[in-house]
């Protein structure tokens, strides 16, 4: 763990490229002023940026911890920390601290298994750590597939390295999906929940959920439907943090904490705690 | 000390309840000791009689409740209210705050409620009952063998000592007789800050308002503050502090609040009885009143439904903001 | 153990006083105590017990955690404490002392909170027993003993005599410090003063209150109980309770600007504020009911749920005493745990 005594105190990050992915969505390039990465984490982890008289807020970690340049982070813009984020340009500073949460258990359960990675506007984001990192250990995972679907062509994060990159490595198949027809498209229409049920994949797979709650929820349902078992899916949760560290007190889904025992949680363990998240 | 019984009471709800005049009750249930009432919505009769309660320790006034209450029922909400808690029921009607269709009151009558405190500041503590007797309230405790008996009027709360109305200015039913307005000699403390100089006044503020600790009960329990998202609830205002991040804060947030509710502030005295520590925040809202009585002539909030108050309606004869500012000076 | 008469009380102080910041209950203008700190001429209170817990000393309400300079696109991060000086507590209940080991769980498990535990290393807890407990006491509830205090030193109180014995070295170095105006005596006067204690506590009208119902893995049982709407119904979501609560530990960072740098400062806060779980998209808690929960979910079972088996409420009456709606965590457990009319 890092700081140990000084969790709240951050550290300064630089940006150093800012790339729009979306109309609403852009993706930064952190490092710290001499040039290194902010902290070593592991895939699904999280850090804390802030802008100072902004605010602080927690943001999932999207480049892969296989990156040893820099840290990327895909942000929406929907609240104060991240209005301000948008108008920032590279040579901006702000601050980071982290890495916070549990990963997944890349190293572990998804070893020498079939992966399936489900995601849903910029609930890519958390999921592009994972899936860079499993294409980087290749040979240590089997069968990827990626679902991965927005409102429309605009809104798919990451589009470039998708079609360029994940799309032309042996054994993954990506399947992009968008809400409605749009002229260009000649790809699948229709929400993610059901392409997954269309799709219908084997059951013996560690499937990776993160999305917006309905979306979660629904395609949750439908990998049951076609024989899923709870305990092979993996899903990430979003909640108001302030610490990071499990002790403000406001994250917490029953005993558990998200900042410190998530934000990944199996999903028959998250079946377990009140439905209050 | 109070003349109207929790018989009395029971009784008369439970009628309306039975002859389906009311689908439930506002009322106050019964607590761990004789005076810990929590404001309760009773249900069924069955629920009144076994947990209804009614003593000198009711004071909470449940027109705010109204707000949010009265929307949730299917029929009408009866709601019993002293004399002082009609008048921001009124208010609180003249600001649309609730339908007064969903709601049937019952007038009932105070003799001024007893603060809990003041009888610790007498028996100490470990309080085992309370009981009522004429003038006189009995208190059994822990530590002494037989009851000690008190006066009922040295344990008045706060705003009963100074109660200003034994009328009900809405009902539409009233338990006993019908009240009068009443000489309060509220204004007589607030006449003792003014006499102070400037720098006495602030010292004293200084301490009161030192104990705060931004609980924002005062402003929760109050019925004039019933926006829906506050100012200091909102993260985006700039003003959104939990704790009094310095001294300079308690007092932004308690004359922030007075300001905005000035000239709506029925004087229920919601805000003192519910502060933790004691802080007479009566008395800012109280100056204000007292402010406007001299400047526009007496006015009442809550007095009647839809009175256009002075604050807010511009006459000829209104006061120049020069004349005010000059009073001011003189103050200072 | 060593004792003292109670005229010499001052000098205790004054003592204790030259080498350290001592701070003890006072009573205010409005008739209720306060830990203040202790000046030549300040009298000690002998109300049974503050409106605010001691928890102050080591978690305070607003504390300033950083300061940042921005110059253009330039950020300075800018340690802005300074070195603590050692302070005592004098006069701490049992309930608020067994507080602090709630308390330390959260801030002093990995990652540590050094805020606080710079604190907790400079402060001396100086505890007292109950001789009058109030009707809102319940600290038996949670196997607290207001006739053994822990803390660094624990001290009884009769008619005329202040007893002490130390229980840690920081403790027995104090209490050395004071060797000459206090003098060693066998334990015969605490004893008596003990069983007259634990005599009072037989008939406090909470007595019988348990916690059979609560603990870790209740969850699923009590989460969705029918009783949560009606305990509920009335709460005006104000932070009172949380407030004067020796256990509640949350706490928000907010930042202010101050004209002059912004300023990153920690703050107590309360699940029970309709802001606290809101996020820019939505909040998990929407309703009063659902912040209520939580608050005594937590103490109740969450936070024994991840420590072994401890409440997180010491019976120490405030949420009793202070509660606008007299709403409060006996009602809760009484209601939920279903011994209504014990």
């Amino acid at each position: 763990m890092n700081n140990i005594n000084e969790t709240l105190i951050p550290k300064i990050g630089v940006i150093t490229d800012v790339r729009i992915d979306t109309p609403d969505i852009k993706t930064f390039r952190v490092v710290t002023p001499d040039g290194k990465k902010a902290f070593d984490h592991r895939p699904g982890q999280c850090a804390m940026l802030s802008v100072p008289g902004v605010g602080e807020a927690m943001f999932s970690i999207t480049s892969s911890p296989t990156n040893e340049e820099y840290m990327e982070f895909s942000i929406k813009k929907c609240g104060c920390v991240t209005d301000w984020l948008h108008q920032a340009e590279p040579g901006q500073q702000i601050t980071i601290r982290g890495p916070y949460g549990e990963p997944f258990p890349v190293d572990d359960v998804f070893a020498g298994k079939d992966l399936l990675f489900i995601a849903g506007g910029v609930g890519l984001a958390p999921l592009r750590s994972v899936i860079n990192y499993c294409r980087h250990y290749r040979d240590r995972y089997g069968k990827i597939d990626i679902v991965y679907g927005s409102r429309s062509k605009d809104d798919l994060l990451d589009y470039k390295e998708i079609i360029e990159e994940w799309s032309t490595d042996t054994g993954v198949n990506v399947h992009l999906t968008i809400d409605n027809p749009q002229e260009g498209w000649d790809g699948h229409v229709g929400f993610v929940p059901n392409y997954v049920k269309e799709l219908g994949f084997d059951t013996n797979k560690v499937a990776v959920l993160c999305g917006p709650p309905i979306m979660i929820k629904f395609t949750l349902d439908g990998l049951c439907e076609i024989g899923f078992d709870k305990t092979n899916v993996y899903t990430t949760l979003e909640l108001r943090m302030k610490c990071g560290v499990g002790k403000c007190g406001r994250c917490n889904v029953g005993a558990k904490y998200v900042c410190k025992d998530g934000p990944v949680f199996r999903c028959d363990e998250l079946e377990e705690l009140p439905s209050e998240y | 000390m109070q003349k109207i019984t929790r018989d009395q009471l029971v009784s008369k709800a439970s009628e309306l309840l039975s002859n389906g005049t009311v689908c439930c009750v506002l009322g106050w249930g019964m607590g761990e000791f004789d005076y810990d009432v929590t404001p309760t919505v009773f249900n069924t009769v069955e629920e009144l009689n076994n947990g209804f309660v009614f003593n000198d320790f009711c004071g909470a006034n449940f027109s705010k409740y109204l707000v949010s209450k009265a929307a949730k029922c299917d029929g009408k909400i009866l709601v019993l209210l002293k004399p002082c808690d009609t008048y921001s029921f009124n208010q609180l009607l003249t600001e649309h705050r609730f339908d007064r269709e969903k709601v049937y009151v019952v007038g009932i009558p105070c003799e001024g409620m007893a603060d809990v405190s003041k009888v610790k500041a007498i028996c100490g503590e470990g309080i085992l009952a309370i009981s009522s007797n004429g003038d006189n309230i009995n208190v059994t405790t822990l530590y002494d063998e037989n009851p000690i008996v008190i006066n009922a009027a040295d344990v008045l709360a706060e705003r009963c000592v100074n109660c200003k109305s034994k009328k009900h200015v809405a009902y539409d039913e009233l338990l006993g007789d019908e009240g009068e307005v009443i000489e309060s000699n509220r204004f007589d403390e607030v006449a003792r800050l003014e006499a102070m100089s400037a720098d006495e006044r602030f010292a004293f503020w200084q301490n009161e308002l030192s104990r705060c600790i931004r609980c924002n009960a005062c402003r929760d329990a109050c019925p004039a503050c019933t926006c829906e998202k506050c100012v200091f609830d909102n993260p985006n205002s700039g003003v959104e502090n939990k704790s009094p991040a310095n001294s300079f804060e308690e007092k932004l947030f308690h004359i922030i609040r007075a300001y905005h509710v000035a000239g709506r502030c029925t004087d229920c005295g919601e805000c003192s009885r519910v502060c933790p520590q004691n802080i007479p925040l009566h008395l800012l809202n109280r100056k204000f009143i007292k402010d406007i009585n001299e400047f526009y002539g007496d006015y009442q909030a809550g007095e009647e439904v839809g009175m256009r108050a002075p604050l807010v309606n511009y006459t000829t004869e209104d006061l120049e903001p020069g004349e005010v500012f000059d009073r001011g000076a003189d103050n200072a | 153990m060593r004792k003292c008469s109670l005229d010499k009380i001052n000098l205790i102080f004054a003592e204790i006083a030259k080498n350290a910041e001592l701070y003890l209950p006072v009573d205010q203008n409005d008739g209720s105590a306060a830990y203040k700190k202790w000046e030549e001429g300040t009298a000690w209170s002998n109300k049974l017990n503050t409106v605010k817990s001691p928890k102050d000393f080591f978690f305070p309400q607003t504390e300033d955690l950083m300061q940042f300079k921005t110059q253009g696109k330039n950020i300075e991060i800018v340690d802005t404490r300074s070195a603590l000086q050692d302070f005592v507590i004098f006069g701490v209940r049992a309930c608020d002392v067994k507080s602090f080991d709630i308390l330390d769980r959260v801030f002093l498990s990995e990652p540590v909170d050094s805020f606080y535990a710079s604190r907790r290393k400079h402060g001396v807890i100086i505890s007292l027993a109950c001789t009058r407990p109030s009707e809102t006491c319940f600290c038996k509830t949670f196997d607290i003993d207001p006739a053994n205090p822990t803390g660094d030193i624990s001290a009884w109180k009769t008619e005329s005599e202040i007893f002490f014995a130390a229980n840690t070295e920081k403790g027995a170095a104090l209490l050395d410090k004071l060797s000459s105006l206090t003098e060693e005596c066998d334990d015969a006067a605490v004893l008596e003063q003990k069983e007259k204690i634990n005599a009072i506590m037989d008939k406090l009208p909470l007595k019988n209150l348990t916690t059979d119902a609560f603990g870790g893995g209740k969850t699923n049982e009590l989460f969705n109980a029918p009783e949560w709407d009606e305990l509920s119904s009335a709460c005006l979501g104000c932070g009172t309770c949380t407030f004067v609560c020796p256990t509640c530990q949350c706490y928000d960072i907010k930042d202010f600007n101050t004209g002059n740098g912004v300023v990153r400062f920690r703050c107590w806060d309360s699940c029970m504020y309709s802001d606290f779980t809101k996020m820019a998209h939505g909040n998990n808690r929407l309703t009063q009911k659902e912040r209520f929960r939580q608050r005594f979910m937590h103490k109740l079972v969450y936070y024994p749920e991840n420590n072994d088996g401890l409440f997180s409420c010491v019976g120490c009456g405030r949420c009793l005493a202070k509660c606008p709606i007299s709403m409060n965590i006996v009602k809760v457990m009484k209601k939920i745990g279903g011994k209504k009319d014990e």
